[in-house]
């Protein structure tokens, strides 16, 4: 069984905060290899919650500049990753709340918080169901299942797993409790999950509705 | 375990963090309902198509435009 968070016992400094330290200390070059460490993810995370690609373009790079120049505010009690990952978020929703004006853009924007159900009638996915499909079709249909989302739990499961945050550290990051990330992120597997099923189901009959199974 | 109670564990199953006696109990549950062990399979499954499979890539052209466009608004501003 895969292992979807593995944990550690931290016992060194991460190596960003000696990074930090010789950019707060006036050496620019050590910012480079942070940036360069950072941007697709920055990238990807703001392309996530705009689905603007200008607009993910802008972000990734007010939220350099922004962490550049509130390097002295991070305290070095979160990863810098996270704190800046962050600043990227809250520089997304800006740039939604700028494309619609006068109105509030915010991460819960349309997020239920009714407890899911669980799901009846399902079929069993085909072995490696994403080797049918080429690498363009199977990107068109990522890209199109996750967007369906709501914002709000979309970013939540980008943030814990695909750019491999922590629940605490993607709370963190979007100014969550950690069960509020918890729930959001088990709607959003659920919702990708049937959502992808369209395309990657075995071909034949789905399993039979049953009521609930109890043992 | 029923599945409503299944469901609700299944965050802590994929990131496997659960006490032993809870897994094993999960265990038992999805040998009896094929359906909880589709749903567990194959949310496992979505996790790991997304995670080797980026939606929004950064061409490399682009990648060191923007960049550089990074590090020179960096220097200005000090």
């Amino acid at each position: 069984m895969a292992t979807i968070e593995q944990k550690g016992i931290e016992t060194e400094p991460h190596p960003d905060v000696a990074l930090v330290e010789r950019v707060r200390a006036g050496e620019v070059e050590a910012y480079d290899t942070l940036v360069r460490k950072y941007e697709r993810q920055i990238f990807r995370i703001a392309n996530h919650i705009t689905q603007n690609r200008e607009d993910a373009e802008d972000v990734m790079q007010d939220a350099f500049l922004k962490a550049y120049q509130k390097l002295d505010q991070f305290q070095g009690n979160s990863k810098f990753y996270t704190w800046l990952v962050r600043i990227a978020v809250n520089e997304s929703l800006m740039r939604l709340r700028k494309r619609r004006t006068a109105k509030t853009v915010s991460i819960d924007e349309d997020v239920e918080t009714e407890e899911g159900s669980v799901p009846r009638d399902l079929a069993d996915w085909a072995p490696n169901p994403e080797q049918n499909f080429d690498q363009a079709q199977l990107k068109e249909i990522l890209g199109k299942t996750i967007q369906g989302l709501p914002r709000g739990f979309r970013v939540v499961f980008v943030l814990r797993d695909v750019e491999g945050l922590s629940t605490q550290e993607t709370a963190d990051a979007l100014d969550l409790s950690v069960p509020a990330v918890k729930s959001r992120l088990l709607r959003a597997r659920l919702q990708l999950r049937e959502r992808l099923s369209k395309y990657f189901k075995k071909a034949g009959v789905p399993l039979p509705v049953e009521d609930e199974v109890e043992g | 375990m029923k599945c409503t109670e299944f469901l609700q564990l299944l965050d802590d199953e994929l990131d496997q963090k659960m006490a032993a006696e809870v897994r094993a109990a999960i265990e038992s549950h999805t040998l009896k309902c094929e359906h909880c062990e589709v749903v567990f399979n194959t949310t496992l499954k979505t996790i790991a198509i997304y995670r080797s499979n980026e939606v929004y890539e950064l061409p490399p052209d682009l990648r060191e435009r923007l960049h550089a466009a990074i590090m020179a608004k960096c220097k200005s501003c000090k």
